[in-house]
């Protein structure tokens, strides 16, 4: 670690010691260097790739008259994919909210063989690219496949319904439950349990009344992460939704068949209405974290 | 934390010898039989909806026995579209690399107004529809987007081309390394920083021999996570590439081609080859978490006596002068 061979750049580490010597006015700048630099940096780099891009989608939006834009979201194809994307979308992250704290707990409190492999794994929705999740779930659940083909026996179709579609926005949605259940879990303090132990509360009374209550904020956050990614998810769902019209179809496959036959206005309208939606679950769960940091900090 | 949890669950497996310790540990866990049920159901789930899907890619690959896997990587369409891949994340992985050391710097190490309003607009990206994404781009530099008639006048073409595709990519994984520096280096301050300015380092020199070493592990980590996500993506991709086969097709896309034609052996080959950038994802995240952990204790213990140590060496060249 020694860098006699870099030629020392004039310093002006001057600034500090006058600093301390004004006292506790904070009024000089920073003695670290590179605030304009990389701030500016920042917000262009911000600019070009993010807000102009979103913006102009925006602007392209407000040209629709309003009669293009009732038109564009009374037709009932896309009412229909909008509903089955709420819906599908709800019920993957509501599971998620079950199994996903169920998963956590065990990741967390038990010891089993197994256990680290398992809880490295819990992040391979995010890992796997969603196009290979979105093959490799169609065949097993195809009528073909390994488990598709058992179901059927019993009468369960999974691929080309919506129960295929759930099931593609479970797997997308698990780590979201897990990993924002987990840490608030291990930082839990087993004394408020152990209190509530000798004070005569059994294992269930603690767990619905000291637990949950301590899980619940990070628990919504899980949930409303797993849906906002769900509502927007296309890869993992295409395959083994089948993409019938009217019946299988989410809203982002909407999108895409609207871009194909050169409908540009529809695109451009229904992936506002998907940008608002998405801001303002954003905002929500902002919210929402607030609040359980602030439920950390008060307990 | 971690150890007092292993004893815990140690105590109640075999604190025979103990038996008011068992009593008291046992008080605040859930029957043994209990235990087993609840992690039956965990593992179960987690293994049909991880597992499964896993073991059917690489099953699909070798359905046809090893020869068959290995030929289907000779098809020119899949050669290219790994290349084709390869070189979108080389152009799109530095770009943001960049952008997050720059923003993590600006954010964590100093203090200014709208900094949660930067914060959460790095974010962004992160809540918008991969599809939109992709529209976003089309919509700016397609046919009929804003700068549409003065690119085709010019005869430069950006969407159904590696630019888009380049673009989209870069749109998807915007957050990731600024997302994994930011507080990691808020956590670990600035007065190491600072140490090293006053004794005398150039700003350059505080950063490549003070900062650095510190992220080295979590720059790492985003490097790998931006890599996996880029090579990955789908939807974005997808939407702007135009599916130009030898042309705009990157390996997902060329995995989608081949699945909807019924090659299941050739898309399953493919796909593994995105599953191992998954897995060696979930690897190296499991290392990083391992080394983060290792290097935030002994700090712990002297956290002045490591901050002078680091400034010294930073700057032993200038300050001895």
């Amino acid at each position: 670690m020694n860098q006699s061979t870099v030629p020392a750049a004039p310093i002006r580490g001057g600034a500090a010691p006058a600093e301390a010597a004004a006292g506790k006015r904070r009024r000089y700048p920073s003695v670290i260097p590179g605030f304009g630099l990389t701030l500016g940096y920042t917000v262009m780099y911000l600019s070009l790739v993010v807000l102009i891009p979103l913006s102009a989608t925006f602007l392209k939006a407000s040209h629709l008259h309003w009669s293009e834009l009732v038109a564009i979201f009374t037709d009932r194809q896309v009412l229909l994919a909008f509903r089955l994307s709420f819906l599908a979308s709800a019920e993957g992250a509501l599971i998620n909210g079950v199994f996903g704290l169920l998963a956590a707990w065990v990741l967390v409190r038990y010891e089993f063989p197994g256990r680290g492999l398992l809880d490295s794994m819990v992040d391979l929705p995010f890992a796997l690219p969603t196009a290979v999740a979105g093959i490799s779930l169609c065949a097993v659940y195809s009528s073909t496949g390994w488990i598709g083909s058992r179901l059927e026996t019993i009468g369960i179709h999974v691929a080309y319904t919506p129960l295929g579609i759930t099931l593609a926005l479970t797997f997308i949605g698990l780590p979201f439950v897990v990993r924002t259940v987990q840490p608030v879990l291990e930082d839990l303090d087993k004394e408020v349990e152990e209190a509530a132990t000798s004070l005569g509360a059994n294992r269930w009374q603690i767990f619905s009344k000291v637990i949950l209550p301590a899980l619940r904020p990070s628990l919504f956050t899980g949930i409303s992460l797993a849906f906002a990614r769900s509502l927007g998810e296309y890869g993992s769902v295409i395959f083994i939704s089948g993409n019938m019209p009217m019946k299988t179809e989410i809203v982002p496959l909407i999108i895409v068949s609207k871009l194909e036959q050169y409908d540009y206005a529809g695109a451009t309208a229904i992936a506002c209405a998907m940008l608002i939606l998405s801001f303002a679950l954003l905002l929500a769960i902002n919210l929402l974290q607030r609040w359980s940091s602030h439920r950390a900090k008060t307990r | 934390m971690r150890e007092a949890k292993s004893q815990n669950s140690a105590g109640t497996g075999k604190g025979g010898l103990k038996g008011g310790l068992k009593a008291k540990l046992g008080a605040t866990n859930e029957p043994r039989w209990f235990q087993w049920i609840l992690i039956a159901v965990a593992v179960a789930y987690l293994f049909l909806l991880l597992f499964v899907p896993l073991i059917t890619v690489f099953a699909g690959a070798l359905e046809q026995g090893l020869a068959a896997y290995f030929h289907s990587f000779a098809d020119p369409d899949t050669l290219f579209s790994i290349k084709f891949t390869l070189i979108i994340a080389a152009v799109s992985v530095p770009l943001n690399l960049t952008f997050g050391l720059a923003a993590a710097w600006a954010i964590a190490k100093f203090e200014f107004p709208g900094k949660q309003i930067l914060t959460t607009l790095i974010d962004l990206p992160f809540a918008v529809s991969p599809v939109v994404s992709g529209l976003v781009f089309v919509l700016m530099f397609g046919k009929q987007g804003w700068f549409g008639p003065w690119l085709a006048d010019h005869d430069i073409k950006i969407i159904f081309a590696a630019p888009g595709i380049i673009l989209a990519t870069i749109f998807i994984t915007f957050p990731m390394v600024a997302r994994e520096l930011i507080p990691l280096m808020e956590e670990q301050g600035k007065e190491e920083e600072e140490a090293a300015r006053t004794l005398g380092a150039s700003g350059w020199q505080t950063f490549w021999h003070v900062t650095l070493p510190n992220i080295k592990w979590g720059v790492l980590y985003g490097v790998i996570l931006t890599n996996a996500r880029a090579m990955g993506e789908f939807g974005a991709v997808s939407v702007v590439s135009g599916h130009i086969r030898g042309l705009t097709t990157t390996l997902p896309l060329q995995v989608e081609i081949l699945y909807n034609e019924y090659n299941y052996v050739q898309a399953f080959s493919a796909a593994s080859l995105l599953c191992f950038l998954g897995l060696l994802t979930l690897v190296v995240k499991a290392v990083v978490q391992r080394q983060v952990r290792k290097s935030r204790q002994p700090e712990k213990q002297t956290p002045v006596a490591s901050a002078a140590s680091a400034a010294l060496a930073a700057s032993a060249g200038p300050a001895a002068r």
